[in-house]
């Protein structure tokens, strides 16, 4: 059965590859600190399920150290110039969308059927992780699709993966990172302090007032967090589970389902949800690494504003 | 109170713009110890959370193909596609997206976009082609604009459009935890309750798309009248 930890040996695989290409990269001038980030990362892929917990929180902040003192490098080299490139786009044409229309197409198929395939009695890939594991597939797919099509030389992926990885640097870790974070505030239990302070210091005898709290608290408690899934639980259990549902009379699949969107109105506008916001501006190569929270913030307030009317006119409607 | 302190140094890190990852690391370290755990069983206690959050990472997998293909001119033969249509326009190829993603996302398609996977590579070189097509050379701070705008568009068609799919994560979270609590409630109905806010989001976010061709308008025909 195919499960998670072998697309993390894939992703180690890769991430020591990536470590390899920067090693041996003289136009990067902090090159060692990119194959020690890199290098690191593969670790806690190819055997961080078997490390003491310990030894892996030595590894993080080892990796952290490296990012944060020196700094990464980028190198300087590009594999194939501008011109070369739209000669190629020219050569190859719309089929050139074929292995990039395969990683969403294959993904999509293989969450509906791989659970459905079975080998010996036992399904193919764990059902559980099903969507993560399609994901992986499709991307070997699409990598043979094109190898095949474009005949490149065998490090070609490789080399590339490292120059895009690089253009991305530390951010590509900051998402898992923040992830990690979660978890030990959960531990700590911030999230039951931060509603004590809700119910004492706000005013929770209109009706009105509880929605606007709980809504701009889901938000606002995202955007600490990174995460809606980190806020619904502790907002939910504060304030509105005991104020909107048991005072009021509100109905609680609409407070929930509202409230959960009126917390992904605050994902848009903080770079604690780093996957969403960060990373595309690496990826994207701009120089404001706020650039895309920027052009979120607008349509996150308005549709908060909407959502706390919704929940106003909707929740008691009864 | 003191459990906070990880609140703090994030928002504090944030602002002086340090690196985020010590920021957040700092931030961990210190809110294990404000709530009463030892050096190690925090450092401990990071790793394991680490380690079991290493699935965010897996889409980074993308990368090998995705750069293997801008070598052999992805980007460069998705802006000549958009050349060739007249009527592409920054605002219309983003409204387009913008639909596509939204609707397939609540048909539980939630993998159809993404930065790596469609933004990087088609999305935005093709947002760019348009604006290129009717304007000429753009100014780098006009073609970072339609790049965010392009990012932003993937995350909020597909934040609002996902919760309207029933066997979605934000879903089965509302229902376990509602369960936990006594309280049953259907996933169907949550997704019928997210509708109106998906609407509110497409008419919102596809009326600011609609009018980032006039400001384009305006603001390329001001940086032509100073030169």
């Amino acid at each position: 059965m195919i499960t998670l930890e072998h697309i993390y040996w894939l992703t180690g695989l890769m991430m020591a590859g990536v470590a390899l290409v920067n090693s041996r990269d003289f136009t990067n001038p902090r090159r060692f600190n990119n194959t020690a980030f890199w290098g690191i990362y593969a670790i806690t892929f190819l055997i961080g399920s078997h490390l003491p917990d310990l030894a892996s929180g030595f590894l993080v902040i080892g990796m952290v150290l490296v990012a944060s003192i020196r700094g990464l490098g980028q190198g300087k080299t590009e594999s194939t110039s501008r011109a070369e490139r739209e000669a190629s786009a020219r050569r190859w044409g719309a089929k050139l969308f074929i292995p990039a229309l395969t990683i969403p197409f294959v993904t999509v198929l293989g969450t509906f059927f791989f659970k459905k395939i079975t080998l010996d009695g036992s399904p193919l890939v764990d059902v559980k992780q099903a969507t993560v594991i399609s994901l992986a597939i499709a991307t070997l797919i699409a990598l043979a699709v094109g190898m095949a099509m474009l005949r490149p030389p065998l490090s070609a992926p490789i080399r590339e993966a490292r120059r895009l990885l690089d253009a991305v640097g530390w951010a590509a870790v900051l998402p898992q990172m923040l992830a990690a974070l979660g978890a030990l505030f959960a531990i700590a239990g911030v999230g039951n302090v931060v509603s004590g302070l809700a119910q004492r210091w706000i005013p929770l005898d209109n009706p009105f007032v509880v929605v606007l709290t709980y809504t701009m608290g889901m938000a606002v408690f995202t955007m600490i967090m990174g995460n809606a899934f980190a806020a619904f639980p502790v907002m939910t259990a504060g304030i509105g589970l005991p104020l909107i549902v048991q005072r009021f009379g509100g109905d609680p699949t609409i407070m929930a389902a509202i409230g959960m969107l009126s917390g992904f109105c605050g994902t848009l506008m903080t770079p604690m949800a780093a996957n969403f916001n960060i990373v595309p501006t690496a990826l994207l190569e701009l120089p404001d690494e706020n650039a895309v929270i920027k052009v979120q913030v607008p349509t996150a307030l308005l549709l908060l504003a909407a959502n706390i009317l919704l929940m106003n006119f909707l929740v008691f409607r009864r | 109170m003191l459990t906070l302190i990880g609140i703090v140094i994030v928002v504090i890190g944030f602002v002086l713009g340090m690196n985020p990852l010590l920021v957040v690391t700092v931030a961990g370290l210190a809110t294990g110890i404000a709530s009463g755990l030892g050096p190690l069983a925090v450092v401990a206690a990071f790793g394991k959370a680490f380690i079991t959050s290493r699935y965010v990472a897996i889409v980074w997998l993308v990368l090998p193909v995705i750069g293997l293909l801008e070598r052999a001119g992805l980007k460069e033969r998705a802006r000549s596609v958009v050349a060739g249509l007249r009527a592409a326009t920054v605002s219309r190829i983003l409204l387009a997206y913008f639909a596509i993603r939204q609707i397939t996302a609540a048909l539980g398609l939630t993998s159809l976009g993404g930065h790596a996977q469609m933004v990087r590579p088609l999305i935005a070189p093709m947002a760019e082609g348009a604006a290129e097509n009717q304007y000429g050379e753009l100014p780098d701070r006009v073609r970072h604009k339609i790049r965010a705008h392009a990012a932003a568009v993937d995350n909020i068609a597909l934040f609002f459009g996902e919760d309207i799919f029933i066997a979605i994560g934000s879903i089965l979270l509302i229902k376990g935890f509602l369960d936990q609590n006594g309280i049953h409630v259907e996933p169907t109905q949550l997704a019928i309750w997210a509708i109106p806010t998906a609407l509110c989001a497409f008419i919102i976010h596809g009326t600011r798309l609609l009018l980032l061709d006039r400001w384009l308008r305006t603001e390329l025909a001001r940086k032509q009248g100073e030169t």
